[in-house]
């Protein structure tokens, strides 16, 4: 054990200290082994190739270069960054709509339906997806009743250009209700006495939501930005469920993920599949850490 | 009625609802409701979906009665759960108890571990701690699916590809959480009760164990939830490191029999659609229950990573 150190009398011993390592100690582990190592490894295989007739060969960032010039991923990548840019801002607008409605009306039906709207955040992406692509199943829902009822045949949303809209409506019930709750949560810390003071300064309920309740919640806004922005980033379970309602426009490399799932599993590409993976990883990373900085809260939320 | 219940709750409301009923007036109130009510339809519409479609024999899934909202005139829910739990020597049960033994385990798992280190992070000042915890605010910010191709590679090595710990082990890391318990207990357990508590004679273990944790309790409670949800939905991890459809959870074995009936959409698939859709009636039931019923606890649990 370590000796007793005399410069941080507060800290306690040594001993307490060396305690400190082994609470932290079982985590690390883990962290150790399934992220580091993962991480590690795959940079690692990512420098080999693997051919029939060479064997392994090392390639060095070979495997990067096809990377950034492969269509399929870079036209993965566009499409998971395209579709953030369009569902971030609705899955906020929608999640911060009903909790700056929540947080006002207090009645019965407001509870259950903060309750309800939660739900979705329960049902596996999986299932949710599963749900929805029957719900635009021209055969199994409603959008087919409503064309029956017209005589016309339903536009099947899986496999045409309602494709991108689809995906967006699915992903947005998914999450809307665990970020309203995030926000509505922050909402109730305020102190109240600021909307009084706002309110006999003549300010309106809208000018006491845009000009008070946001700002006050906007780490919290952040931290959702964040998690939308690396979970749609790495989108995979919807997609990869729908793909075989889609009728071939999921396409297998139709997201990055997607893409190094099919390298790795449909064709045994392992070494370019690590590479994609990592090329992924190091992509949102980036994209995280320069949203942060530039909305310059980096100190706020982590 | 929206009157009604806006009397009665302004009567109960203390001063600061009372304040945003003032300020929001009758009229806006209103339009909240309907608001409220849409949002309440549209969240709620795949699931009444899937409640109304476990009732259909295969013929009325396609062609029903009344709709594809709205019950057909016979009721084939009974017959339908039967077919689900006895369909393919009744792998469902299986893929079901599977699900619910990963979640559990590395739901049990991952939290103990984040308690643990969020504790030890909080409150004590050992070498190469603001490293060590700036090393794991950045891994919050690697995407875990990018992890899951070279995890299944490292697996195979030492030969626990398609084995329970395949899905389990990896399960356990949950950075996230650990951040969680970190800002919750830095917060919620004071220093001087500690101290107090070692001062009487208390062991750091018993300190932790009879002071600290009892105060721990929402954010425990809150993690073990997120840590459960993100087991039993995980799809990606089980996908990759599974082969055998015995050790599937419910959402690779539902997308297994998905393809299934995509692929050939002959005629024998067509029970295979009802066998799906109640199997996903049954999926959803478990998690939205235990949220319900521990709405309590993680509501306010939610929101201690955007306090800070």
């Amino acid at each position: 054990m370590a000796a007793p150190t005399l410069r941080r009398r507060r800290s306690g011993t040594g001993r307490r200290r060396a305690i400190g390592w082994l609470f932290v100690a079982p985590f690390g582990v883990v962290f150790l082994v399934f992220l580091v190592g993962p991480l590690v490894y795959a940079f690692y295989l990512s420098l080999y190739s693997q051919g029939l007739a060479t064997g392994t060969v090392f390639v060095g960032l070979g495997n990067y270069v096809q990377a950034f010039t492969d269509a399929k991923f870079l036209n993965g990548v566009l499409f998971v960054l395209v579709f953030s840019v369009v569902l971030i801002p609705i899955q906020m607008l929608v999640s911060l709509a009903a909790a700056l409605v929540l947080d006002v009306v207090t009645t019965r039906l407001a509870r259950f339906s903060r309750l309800m709207i939660f739900v979705p955040y329960a049902v596996p992406a999986v299932i949710g997806a599963l749900m929805w692509g029957f719900l635009y199943s021209p055969s199994f829902g409603p959008i087919g009743d409503f064309a029956r009822l017209f005589h016309t045949s339903a536009p099947s949303i899986l496999d045409s250009n309602l494709l991108f809209g689809g995906l967006l409506n699915v992903v947005t019930w998914q999450w809307a209700g665990y970020y309203m709750i995030i926000i509505y949560a922050a909402l109730q810390g305020i102190d109240p006495s600021l909307y009084e003071a706002a309110h006999i300064d003549g300010a309106n309920a809208w000018q006491i939501a845009l000009r008070i309740k946001i700002p006050m919640v906007g780490s919290a806004l952040v931290l959702i930005l964040v998690f939308a922005l690396i979970g749609t980033l790495q989108f995979f379970s919807e997609p990869k469920m729908l793909t075989p309602m889609s009728n071939g426009h999921i396409t297998p490399s139709f997201t990055p993920n997607i893409y190094a799932f099919n390298l790795a599993f449909s064709y045994s590409q392992f070494n370019y599949a690590s590479a994609i993976s990592f090329a992924l990883g190091i992509v949102i990373f980036i994209a995280v850490y320069v949203f942060l900085f530039v909305s310059r809260r980096r100190g706020r939320i982590l | 009625m929206t009157a009604i219940a806006n009397g009665r709750t302004a009567a109960r409301s203390s001063g600061r609802a009372a304040t945003g009923r003032r300020i929001a007036r009758r009229r806006p109130q209103v339009g909240a409701h309907v608001f409220l009510l849409v949002l309440v339809v549209y969240f709620l519409m795949p699931l009444w979906w899937v409640i109304v479609a476990s009732t259909k024999d295969a013929h009325g899934l396609f062609a029903g009665s009344a709709g594809t909202l709205w019950f057909d005139k016979n009721f084939h829910l009974i017959q339908n759960l039967q077919l689900l739990f006895t369909y393919d020597q009744g792998i469902y049960l299986r893929w079901l108890g599977n699900s619910a033994m990963y979640a559990l385990a590395g739901g049990l798992g991952a939290t103990i571990l984040a308690v643990l280190a969020g504790y030890g992070f909080a409150k004590y000042d050992f070498q190469g701690r603001s490293f060590s915890f700036a090393l794991l605010l950045g891994s919050v910010m690697v995407p875990l699916t990018a992890l899951v191709i070279p995890t299944f590679m490292m697996l195979s090595q030492v030969h626990l590809t398609d084995t329970v710990w395949a899905v389990i082990l990896p399960s356990l890391l949950n950075p996230f959480g650990v951040y969680l318990m970190r800002v919750y207990i830095a917060d919620a357990v004071p220093d001087e009760l500690l101290d107090a508590a070692r001062v009487d004679g208390a062991g750091e273990a018993r300190t932790f164990f009879r002071v600290a944790f009892p105060l721990m309790r929402p954010a425990v409670v809150t993690v073990l939830l997120l840590s459960i949800v993100g087991t039993w939905n995980n799809y990606f991890l089980p996908l990759a490191v599974l082969s055998s459809s015995k050790l599937f959870p419910i959402t690779v074995g539902l997308g297994l029999w998905e393809g299934l009936a995509s692929s050939n959409s002959g005629t024998g698939t067509v029970s295979l659609w009802t066998v799906i859709v109640t199997g996903s009636l049954v999926a959803v039931i478990p998690l939205i229950i235990a949220f319900l019923a521990l709405q309590r606890y993680w509501q306010g649990g939610l929101a201690i990573g955007s306090l800070k």
